[in-house]
């Protein structure tokens, strides 16, 4: 690099330097790299183990996508399989299921989006006008629990309450004997899976938000209330400014998340509703994979997936950023 | 500001009666405060009735199902313990729990410990090599490697089949990562300087004086953790060839897709005939039953052990 600065020998320590005696650190020149794997090399021992899970099982896999470039067969392995380029990705492109779980996949995180940030934000509010403490932390404590269920229990739940036979299944069939089977109803799909995922997730949302609604500063109310604003006026001016650095953060996550939308949760019910409706990109990958036995194309999809998944949570941390946010990560 | 301040009070109080309400805020109609508190019993209500629906369905027998022409129950008349006494005899179930919890034992553990060494690694300031490997683990979280190539791996390395695969594939959670480094950077400094003054090494410092003073971030992770391992259900499908092998998630998923096939014609009784009902929520209340008796305990850690965490980082 013509521009390139000389190297001053010894270059300053950043501030929170190491806590190496600091008569070493200005009378010593720059150590060597072994000198400092020597002087490090405790804290290299401790790295061991989780780098080499990050080696394995995180890059290795990465790697491990080449086999979206050949046409893979378990039986040989995928050094021997054959190399086709980029022809697994014609295949899937060509294949108007994928586009059909794409399509399921982009509406479903869409409308999650829209929903996903009302609710907990109006619960929120309610909760911080609440001016018993115990109500608070009894209703907090409440809706907060079934993040901490699998999709597989919620989904148990849910069979309890709106299945056939469930408690309001038969409000749901409207006391005939007809059953009603909300659960293989193609056009209640998309309500059912946006309301299961509110009932789960709702209230880790909310104790974010109400964690953001306590750290706004009370006299900014104080002096708009004196001013002559009303509550709306208060909520819009003073508590959404407030909040926005976690507003957006939770959307950014969100965004990060598209592709993957609720894999858990489609797996539990793609059955009942069939692929046509509830297929979804990584559901699409796992069966194409063990099902049809089609690995190489399954493998495409995942890259694409992983592709556009990271491109867009890029995007969401840029624009996070212009907005003047922190965003995910800097 | 912190969960707990959220969660318990503005000011920190015990008692039941109410805050005093800010000067500034108007006093609400007696109509709005009504709108209000039934709002707040509705919502616990949706959370709750689920659970209550099934532990009273779990807790009935299914001749009384059948008599009822229901899938679920409100109150278990009679009270019976058969369900439970069913599942737990030995068999797919029993061994499933078993799996689970030892799943969920070693796991942790594990996890845990990985998590702590790396964590601490990371969080001392110019380490060798400290910040690549920050930058790899944080790529990892941004790209995920998906299911195909993971499933190539432990193919290869020949874990199919074994137990290793339900946890070295899920071993360290990268948001779990640095959550823990974040809490380790806001431990003094002076303490690590003092450590060294004493002539302690980074073991002895991590283990006399890091650790120590981290049970909170301790608590929250290894809950996470415990939580992600109880609840597993998808690397038993995956890797897992043997039903008799498969921990309770797994399982569960079974039962809970079969439910879902139900024909829309089929009539109640063949419904219940088909799937015993109350086995199936007393499996599902096992499978909840230890998260709900470890949750409250964990709850007074997630403001410390969290947010500093996640603030710092």
């Amino acid at each position: 690099m013509p521009l390139a600065v000389k190297r001053p020998p010894n270059p300053p320590e950043k501030t929170r330097g190491r806590a190496v005696p600091a008569e070493s650190a200005s009378i010593r020149p720059r150590e060597s790299v072994w000198r400092r794997i020597r002087r490090d090399r405790a804290l290299l021992v401790m790295m061991v183990p989780g780098v080499l899970y990050f080696l394995v099982f995180q890059y290795g896999a990465l790697f491990g996508n080449i086999v979206a470039f050949e046409n893979y067969v378990p039986f040989l392995g995928f050094a021997q399989s054959q190399w086709v380029g980029l022809a697994n990705f014609a295949t899937l492109f060509g294949d108007p299921g994928f586009w059909q779980a794409l399509r399921n996949t982009v509406e479903l995180a869409g409308l999650q989006l829209v929903f996903f940030v009302p609710v907990p934000l109006a619960l929120a509010l309610l909760l911080h006008s609440v001016l018993r403490g115990w109500v608070r932390k009894a209703v907090t404590s409440v809706v907060f629990l079934p993040h901490f269920l699998s999709w597989v229990v919620a989904i148990a739940l849910f069979q309890q309450v709106l299945g056939p036979t469930g408690l309001l299944g038969g409000v749901l069939s409207g006391g005939g004997s007809h059953l009603v089977n909300v659960f293989a109803d193609p056009s209640l799909f998309k309500p059912l899976m946006i309301g299961e995922l509110i009932w789960k997730d709702c209230g880790w949302a909310t104790v974010i938000f109400t964690a953001a609604l306590f750290g706004v500063n009370e006299s900014l109310y104080e002096s708009s209330a004196i001013d002559g604003a009303g509550p709306w006026r208060r909520f819009w001016h003073v508590t959404l400014p407030g909040i926005r650095p976690v507003l957006i953060l939770v959307l950014v996550m969100r965004v990060g998340d598209i592709l993957t939308v609720g894999f858990d949760q489609v797996m539990m019910q793609r059955d009942g509703f069939g692929p046509q409706v509830a297929e979804v990109l990584d559901t699409y990958v796992y069966f194409h994979a063990t099902v049809n036995g089609d690995w190489s194309v399954a493998a495409a999809a995942g890259l694409f997936k992983g592709v556009v998944g990271l491109v867009l949570v890029v995007c969401a941390n840029k624009i996070a950023h212009r907005l003047g946010e922190e965003g995910v990560y800097r | 500001m912190t969960i707990s301040s959220a969660i318990s009070g503005r000011r920190w109080r015990s008692s039941l009666a109410p805050e005093p309400r800010p000067a500034w805020q108007e006093k609400p109609k007696a109509a709005t405060s009504l709108a209000k508190g039934s709002a707040l019993i509705l919502i616990t209500a949706i959370a709750v009735v689920p659970f209550w629906v099934e532990l009273s369905t779990s807790l009935s027998t299914n001749h009384q199902l059948l008599r009822n022409g229901a899938g679920f129950t409100l109150w278990p008349q009679p009270f019976s313990l058969q369900a439970y006494r069913g599942i737990l005899q030995g068999g797919l179930i029993t061994k499933a729990v078993g799996v689970s919890l030892g799943l969920t034992l070693v796991g942790t553990a594990a996890s845990l410990a990985t998590t702590v060494l790396l964590a601490y690694a990371l969080s001392r300031p110019g380490v060798t090599g400290g910040k690549q490997v920050l930058m790899m683990c944080l790529f990892a979280f941004l790209f995920p490697p998906g299911l195909i190539p993971t499933y190539l791996v432990v193919d290869n390395l020949h874990l199919l089949n074994t137990y290793s695969s339900l946890v070295l594939p899920v071993l360290v959670n990268v948001f779990n990562l640095v959550v823990m480094r974040g809490f380790f950077q806001g431990i003094p400094s002076e303490l690590y300087e003092a450590a060294r003054l004493d002539g302690a090494g980074e073991w002895t410092t991590l283990l006399r004086i890091v650790l120590p003073l981290s049970k909170p971030v301790i608590a929250v992770v290894g809950f996470f953790y415990a939580v992600t391992y109880w609840n597993q259900w998808f690397q038993g499908l995956f890797y897992l060839n043997d039903a008799s092998q498969w921990p309770l998630g797994t399982l569960l998923r079974l039962l809970v897709t079969q439910g879902s096939n139900v024909d829309a014609n089929g009539s109640t009784a063949a419904v219940i005939n088909q799937n015993p009902i109350a086995e199936q929520a007393a499996t599902v209340v096992l499978a909840i039953l230890p998260i709900l008796l470890v949750y409250p305990f964990t709850q007074r850690f997630f403001t410390k052990g969290v947010l500093t965490g996640a603030v710092k980082s």
